[in-house]
Formats: C-alpha cells, sequence, structure tokens
C-alpha cells in the first residue's frame, strides 16, 4: 500500500490560559488518502477544529503550542517546513474552507477579482486570463451568471453563493487536499445538500481528498466515506462510514447515536450522554470518556485503551471495543 | 381543565406582517415591502407540540415573534381561547403574556449576567406579583431548577458557571415559572452539542407530558421537529405550504416543496439513507417581490401554468384527510405526473 497523502500522528496541542494548561488535542492520529473524504465527527470541543487549523498552520501561537505529534503531507512533517515552504504549498497542494464565508471574504473587492488574486499570487502575469479563470470557476461551483456575478460584491451574494465562492478559491488552484471546517453548518438543509454535492462532484472528478469537519452525523454518513469520532481531543474510533455508524465499537459513538433524533425510529426516546463533556485543562485518569461510559470498568478508570485494530480498516481506542460490538449486533 | 381538549388555546388566521421600506438612504435602492408572512393560519392545542419549519426567511420566527405580540400584525389575528390578542387592553395582555411564554435560541443572550439564577427565576413574579407570595419565592425557584435537572443550591450561581446545555434548562425554568399554558421554542437546542440536545428535548417531553403544556416549536433541524412534534407546519417564503401529523408530513410529504426539503436532510435511519434527494432550481426569492400564484413555483418541477396565476389554498391532501397542503399538484396525486397538454382543463 502507498503512502497515505496525510498522516496525522499523535498530534498535540495545548492552550495556555493564564495558570491552566488546556489540552485541546491530546494525542490524536489519522490518515486521508488520496482521492477520499473523511469526515472527522465530534462535539464541541473534542478538538476536532483545532486539528484542522493545525494542519492549516493557522493556530494562533500563543496561545496555542503544538507539544507533540507530526503531521506528513505528501511525505513532508509540514510542522517543520519553513514559513515560505509553506506558502508554496497553500491553495497550490492544500486549501480550506471555513463555516463563515463572509468574514472570509474581502467586502471591499468584487469576487471575481478576489478569485483572480489566487491565480495571480501564483504565477499568472495576465489578469485578463486570471479573470476568465475566476469566471470559469464561478459557473463550475454552480454560480448562475457568472460573468455579471464576477463583477458584484459579497454582501450582494446569499450565504449559500458565498460558501461557493469560497469554495471556488480554495479548488482554484487543484489542491490534493481541501479542509473543510463545517462548511455548510449555518445553511438551509437545501442548500447545504447542493454545496455537498458539489464538493463531492469535485472530489470526484480531480481525485481530491476532503478532511470534512463536522458535527453533523447524517452529513458524516452521506458525503464521507471514512470517519474520524473525536472526544476529548483523540480520535477514539475511526473507520468506513457506514459500518462505523451502523454498527459502533466505542461507546462514545454508540452514545451520540442514541442521542441522535435523525437515528431514532418513530416514537422512540432519546437517549442522551450522562454527565458533562470533559474540562480539557483537567482530563479524566485513564480512557477521557469513563466518567459518562455505560461499559466502564476497573482497567477504564487505570489505563488509557491503546489503539486497536478491530475489523477490517477500523481502529478503536476502547478497553471494551468487541462487548459493545456485540451489544450493538445483538 | 377549563377547555374541551379539542377547543384550540391558539388560533392563527390570515397573520400578515410586512415591513415597509426604511425611509432614508438604502445600499440596495430598494423600495418594496418585505412581505415576511402573508396569511398564515393554524391552530395550537392544549398539550400538542405543534412544529414549525421552513429555510431562512420563510417567516417562521416572525410568526412567533408576532404571537409573543413583540411585532404588530399587519393584518389578520390571533386568538388566544378565543380572543384576539391584538385588541386585548393592558390588564388582558399581562395575563396573556402570564400564559404564553418563550425560549430562544442563545441562553447566553437570553439570560441577565448579572443576576443571580435565583433572582432570575424570580423575575417573573416581580413583573406578575400576584402569581406566588413573596415567602415562596426561594422555595419555588429552587423546585423549578429541579424539575429542569439542576441542583437546588445552582440557584445562587451566575449564569457563567453554567455550560449552554445548563443555561437553556435556566431558561426553560424562567419560562415555566409563571405555569405558562403555551411555549413558544425558538429554535430551542439548535446552538447545543448533540448529547445535550438530546436532555433538553427529553427535557421538554417530560415537562409536557406532566403539565399539558402546548408548545410551538421552530427548529431548522428537520430531525428534531420530526422527533418531537404531534404535528409539523411547512413553511415557505411567508405562507403555508403543508400543515398536518408529523408521521403524515414526513413520511409522505403532500407539497413537492415538503418533499424537497425532506428529501435534502441527512438522515441515518438505514430504511432512509439511499434515498433519492429532489434537488430545487435556483434560489429562494425575494420576500419582497414574491412569485405570483403558488410562491413555489419557480423552483418546482411540477410547476405548470395554473401556478403562475392561482394562489394554491390549503385544502386536505388525500380529500378527507386532516393533513392540508397548498398546492395545484400535490405529491399524492397521481395526474401530476401526465403532462398538462394531455390534461383536462
Amino acid at each position: 500500500m502507498t503512502e497515505p497523502l496525510l498522516t496525522v500522528r499523535d498530534l498535540k496541542v495545548e492552550f495556555q490560559t493564564g495558570l491552566e494548561t488546556v489540552h485541546a488535542v491530546n494525542g490524536a492520529s489519522l490518515t486521508v488518502e488520496a482521492g477520499e473524504i473523511v469526515a472527522v465527527l465530534g462535539e464541541s470541543g473534542s478538538g476536532k477544529s483545532v486539528t484542522a487549523a493545525a494542519i492549516m498552520r493557522i493556530l494562533p501561537i500563543p496561545p496555542a503550542r503544538i507539544a507533540g505529534g507530526e503531521i506528513i503531507f505528501q511525505g513532508r512533517n509540514i510542522l517543520t517546513l519553513s514559513p515560505s515552504e509553506w506558502k508554496q504549498m497553500l491553495a497550490r497542494d492544500v486549501a480550506l474552507v471555513l463555516q463563515d464565508a463572509l468574514s472570509a471574504l474581502n467586502p471591499v473587492y468584487p469576487v471575481g477579482w478576489q478569485i483572480a488574486e489566487v491565480f495571480r499570487v501564483h504565477g499568472e502575469r495576465s489578469r485578463k486570463v486570471a479573470n476568465a479563470k475566476a469566471v470559469e470557476l464561478l459557473k463550475r461551483v454552480g454560480i448562475p451568471d457568472p460573468e455579471r456575478r464576477a463583477r458584484e460584491y459579497p454582501h450582494q451574494f446569499s450565504g449559500g453563493m458565498r460558501q461557493r465562492v469560497m469554495i471556488a478559491m480554495a479548488v482554484a488552484l487543484r489542491p490534493r487536499l481541501l479542509i473543510a471546517d463545517e462548511p455548510t453548518t449555518a445553511l438551509d438543509v437545501t442548500v447545504q445538500a447542493d454545496i455537498m454535492d458539489m464538493i463531492t462532484q469535485i472530489s470526484r472528478e480531480e481525485g481530491m481528498s476532503v478532511l470534512l469537519v463536522t458535527h453533523d452525523l447524517g452529513v458524516a454518513l452521506r458525503y464521507a466515506q471514512r470517519v474520524c469520532v473525536m472526544y476529548a481531543g483523540r480520535v477514539v474510533e475511526a473507520g468506513p462510514v457506514r459500518e462505523v455508524l451502523s454498527r459502533p465499537a466505542h461507546p462514545y459513538t454508540l452514545a451520540l447515536l442514541q442521542s441522535a433524533p435523525q437515528a431514532r425510529a418513530e416514537g422512540e426516546r432519546l437517549n442522551p450522554i450522562s454527565g458533562s463533556p470533559p474540562d480539557l485543562a483537567h482530563l479524566p485518569t485513564g480512557c477521557p470518556f469513563h466518567p459518562r461510559c455505560r461499559y466502564a470498568a476497573d482497567v477504564c478508570r487505570a489505563s488509557r485503551p491503546a489503539e486497536t485494530n478491530i475489523l477490517l480498516g477500523r481502529r478503536v481506542e476502547c478497553h471494551r471495543a468487541m462487548e459493545v460490538l456485540d451489544v450493538v449486533a445483538a | 381543565m377549563l377547555l374541551q381538549p379539542e377547543m384550540p388555546i391558539l388560533q392563527v388566521r390570515n397573520l400578515t406582517k410586512h415591513y415597509l421600506p426604511q425611509s432614508g438612504f438604502s445600499f440596495s435602492g430598494g423600495k418594496s415591502v418585505i412581505k415576511a408572512v402573508d396569511g398564515v393560519d393554524f391552530d395550537l392545542y392544549p398539550g400538542e407540540t405543534l412544529g414549525l419549519v421552513g429555510e431562512s426567511g420563510c417567516g417562521k420566527s416572525t410568526v412567533a415573534r408576532t404571537i409573543l405580540r413583540l411585532e404588530e400584525p399587519t393584518a389578520g389575528e390571533v386568538l388566544y381561547r378565543g380572543q384576539d390578542i391584538f385588541s386585548m387592553n393592558r390588564t388582558e395582555l399581562k395575563t396573556l403574556r402570564r400564559k404564553v411564554q418563550v425560549v430562544f435560541q442563545n441562553p447566553y443572550a437570553a439570560l441577565n449576567p448579572r443576576m443571580s439564577v435565583e433572582d432570575i427565576l424570580s423575575e417573573p413574579w416581580v413583573i406578575h406579583p400576584d402569581v406566588l407570595p413573596r415567602e415562596r419565592w426561594a422555595d419555588r425557584a429552587r423546585e423549578l431548577l429541579v424539575q429542569v435537572g439542576l441542583r437546588p443550591e445552582h440557584a445562587e450561581r451566575y449564569p457563567h458557571q453554567f455550560s449552554g446545555g445548563q443555561l437553556q434548562r435556566i431558561g426553560i425554568a424562567r419560562a415555566l415559572a409563571l405555569s405558562p399554558e403555551v411555549l413558544i421554542c425558538d429554535e430551542p437546542v439548535s446552538a447545543l452539542d448533540l448529547s445535550v440536545q438530546a436532555q433538553v428535548i427529553n427535557l421538554l417531553e417530560e415537562i409536557q407530558a406532566e403539565t399539558n403544556i402546548a408548545y410551538l416549536f421552530i427548529a431548522h433541524d428537520l430531525s428534531v421537529v420530526r422527533h418531537i412534534s404531534n404535528r409539523v407546519a411547512v413553511m415557505y417564503l411567508g405562507r403555508m405550504a403543508e400543515i398536518g401529523p408529523a408521521s403524515e408530513v414526513f413520511n409522505e410529504p403532500a407539497h413537492p416543496y415538503s418533499a424537497a426539503l425532506l428529501s435534502a436532510e441527512p438522515t441515518l435511519k438505514p430504511d432512509e439513507i439511499g434515498r433519492e434527494r429532489i434537488p430545487l432550481k435556483g434560489e429562494i426569492p425575494s420576500p419582497a417581490n414574491p412569485p405570483s400564484g403558488c410562491r413555489f413555483r419557480t423552483r418546482c418541477w411540477k410547476a405548470q401554468a395554473v401556478c403562475a396565476e392561482q394562489v394554491p389554498q390549503l385544502e386536505p391532501r388525500p380529500p378527507g384527510s386532516n393533513r392540508l397542503a397548498a398546492c395545484h399538484f400535490p405529491m399524492d396525486a397521481p395526474d401530476a405526473e401526465i403532462p398538462h397538454y394531455l390534461q383536462s382543463t
């Protein structure tokens, strides 16, 4: 098997706040193969967005600090690249789409100009060619009447159309990897479906990998091939999305599914996770999920479970994964 | 109970809210009236949850704000136990405010950070002093906290000491302080994480089972609405597209817009995973200049000439059913698939 496009190995990111150290990412590992869409699924504070920000090297340092681990992208550890080397890779090799498209666009320039800027910065001398390419991209991301729309400003676009513009800028130079952090969270479901369909189509046509950060189980299931479930800064379960969400091996994944109205049959009560999310400055001993876990045993309080491969292409960090799998199967 | 169970507690009739153009300078140069809500009818019964869904700008929050009299309607009426809330005098209005309470989306903004939880929960009794004698306030505030799954000692704390889910519980406790008959929930769980959202939804269900309170539950998350609602109303561009029992609307939508909306929702139910999505043409039109006839026709794959000419009225679909849809060519009508030139007019 060839090397994955992206390998995050044992990544640790800390935030220094006053006297406390917040362990936002606490040994997260994941891989993204060429051409696949991988969902990073988690609740607030699980470390999913911080992981994405670390890969993009946009963490605010300080207060953030990379305390360990490596991020290997196309064979190079991007954490050790010089700023100029990294700048060469941005947009060409890896690009980012965020939730809030309005604040990511410059309000005083036409959107066509902003897209064309990507080409100009990366070596296109002719403004005319750059502008023509921008119009072409707007058409590609499904914006009607692209010649006219290219001359308009961000405030003249709806939320969904702005997110299309952001995606146009991100895919302009045909990156190998698109990191999309909650790209459709603020949008209506019909618009979300249009945009996710478009991202999926570009991914398929260009062989572009997508790291899709989301809190929505349904989005992960519909659009990703694989899923990484994050809890307390670690990837606690990973594998093919249909298998993981239909037969979870980690009690946290199971608990998420049982608290999701999307997954419950008509009239079936929701089964919320007990307790509160972990305090990232004072993580529990052993498995970080044990205080809220229905399956917790003495071993879970004593030692953190090692990453275990179960079944084909699936891995889980849980002492009692096999029992959880049996319960789910029963 | 004073009323027969079949008597609605709220009746919304032809509710209309148009926003007039602002005077002065306008970036868009627009001078047109924004028709946020344009003739909406529905009833709310004691003990039921009516889900109100629709996409941004469909008018669902404006409906809620008008029912709460935070907005004056342009036309139409809202009857609370048969009495029009827009012609109420001060005393009547004060009673109404006791009986119709609200929970908002953002609990951080809805709770005063400088007040202790006890003061927040007692504030309704300050405004309505005849509800509860002062010496009972402290005890009752603690009872309310227990009712929403918090602890009595939380009464001495301040909002910043709580998580978002806990704050939303406090917001619900405050709304319950006056024992209301109707709770308007405007996106009450949208800002919460999945596990916390499930706790709050269960709490709302328990409270309803105990108190027979009616919920008007507004949310854009279809799966949440489907889970909690007995009946569901689907709005599009200021009008009601469809209203009926939740299982009928979700399992066999009658209005093409409902069908498209539901098909776009990412589901986790095994039998729905492979389901075809119905893509919609174009974008939602401006409420300042809505299409003639059926407002959905510009994006509807079934639209025909009549849709531009006649406004479809809410009618039982299928005929005789208690589910209503406003469509000339509803999903259940078999002849909708026959091209219009073959149909008799």
